[in-house]
């Protein structure tokens, strides 16, 4: 999935260290450089702690998406309506899981601990994507989930495969790959239901209605309002701005509900042939900023349950310690 | 806080007759663990047939400082290219 990206205020980990400033200088010039033609920078490679920073921001928060995106979902497991169903989102709940663990994997490249993005994470200090702060109210829910959030999620993600940050882009890669199970087994879900009785049409209908503004918003705040975006796009950490990718994701999608059935809730929406592409209605960003500030449906529930798994894990982190020092212990005996 | 369990890094041999490639990490309390955990964040899609876990802390590595030094050499010794060579067309099977 996908995490918007979002800077707060707290998410510097450290004052900047004192640094040569010509030496500095020279090296800034020879990043920004291979930066401009493409190159991969890698985990032990000199870097503007700027860069760093943002990476571990952009990365930490991506990864803290993936982990929180699996709660909207796994709630909708043991109710899933057939086996078939439940198997695929046993397994799509799994990828999410192992796509936190790729992107956390490439931020620690980056000099920060596994412990200290959880700790941020808990401790409201670290974000991650507005849209898991909705709740999941019907198995519908989970069709437009598998559509439109990982529909939104592939088109973030696809030009970060090209990213400068070598461990980031690769780790893009892996998700890419298996992200389109997850967007076709939403639509496949929208489909079953958009080809039975009325009430089951009036719950896709419902969910798209609901999920839609929610979807638009995953690309983050218009370009005009995106402090980072120019130096994102220049160190190429970020490769399409927010409201690029939005339109992209608006002309793809609006065919695919139409094509079943589905009316996208926006009186504004009509296709500009001028420019050949949707134009579309105003977006509710104070609902968006309200969303970013942990006011979202269920914020703190999603904050709650992240809590409650860690501490009671807690035990079983140590207990596998405990035991493993024990056994080398005795081997070495 | 808890201690945070150790890094290790995963190598996957994709099928036999190629050789291991480094794919990403996992923390794991032991090697065991590190091997499960390997399997069930990198291999969920018959990505291989055999993996490696490593520590983390047991790998060297070369530091990009010093990439001039170790690799720009070979670039002056041209002659260890089959290339350098000038063959006439004539001569066959060279």
């Amino acid at each position: 999935m996908y995490t918007t990206e979002l800077n707060t205020s707290a998410s510097g980990r450290q004052a900047p260290v004192a640094v040569d400033p010509v030496e500095d200088a020279v090296r800034l010039s020879a990043f920004e450089a291979r930066v401009a033609a493409d190159d991969f920078i890698e985990p032990k490679d000199w870097m503007p702690e700027t860069y760093r920073r943002t990476l571990v921001r952009q990365i930490s928060q991506h990864a803290h998406s993936e982990v929180v995106g699996m709660l909207p979902e796994g709630n909708w497991i043991t109710r899933a309506p057939s086996l078939r169903r439940k198997a695929i989102l046993l397994a799509k709940v799994q990828d999410e899981g192992g796509h936190g663990l790729y992107l956390y994997a490439a931020a620690e490249t980056l000099g920060v601990s596994r412990d200290e993005m959880t700790e941020a994470l808990h401790a409201g200090r670290a974000k991650y994507s507005t849209i898991f702060n909705y709740p999941t109210l019907t198995w519908a829910d989970i069709g437009a989930i598998g559509w439109l959030v990982d529909g939104a999620a592939i088109m973030n993600q696809v030009p970060l495969q090209r990213c400068s940050y070598g461990p980031y882009a690769r780790a893009m890669v892996r998700v890419c790959k298996e992200e389109s199970f997850h967007q076709r087994q939403g639509y496949e879900i929208m489909m079953a239901l958009m080809a039975g009785t009325p009430a089951q049409k009036r719950m896709a209908q419902d969910a798209l209605d609901r999920w839609w503004w929610p979807a638009v918003m995953m690309f983050g705040p218009p370009d005009d309002n995106s402090p980072n975006s120019a130096q994102s796009m220049r160190w190429r950490i970020k490769r399409e701005t927010n409201d690029e990718l939005r339109q992209k994701f608006v002309d793809v999608t609006v065919p695919q509900a139409e094509a079943i059935g589905l009316k996208v809730p926006d009186p504004d929406l009509h296709w500009n042939a001028a420019r050949g592409g949707h134009d579309f209605g105003p977006v509710d960003w104070e609902e968006f900023y309200a969303v970013v500030r942990g006011e979202g449906p269920v914020a703190k529930e999603r904050m709650q349950a992240r809590v409650a798994a860690w501490e009671e894990g807690a035990w079983v982190r140590d207990a596998a310690l405990a035991h493993a020092a024990k056994r080398s212990q005795r081997a070495a005996a | 806080m808890s201690k945070e369990w150790p890094l290790w890094e995963v190598f996957i041999r994709a099928r036999n007759g190629l050789s291991h490639k480094h794919v990403g990490s996992v923390h794991a309390a032991d090697s065991r663990m590190a091997l499960e955990n390997a399997r069930d964040t990198y291999t969920r899609r018959l990505e291989g047939v055999s993996l490696w876990v490593v520590p983390s802390s047991q790998i060297v590595a070369s530091d990009p400082g010093e990439a001039a030094a170790l690799f720009e050499p070979a670039e002056d010794k041209i002659y260890r290219h089959p290339t350098f060579y000038t063959v006439p067309d004539h001569i066959k099977h060279i």
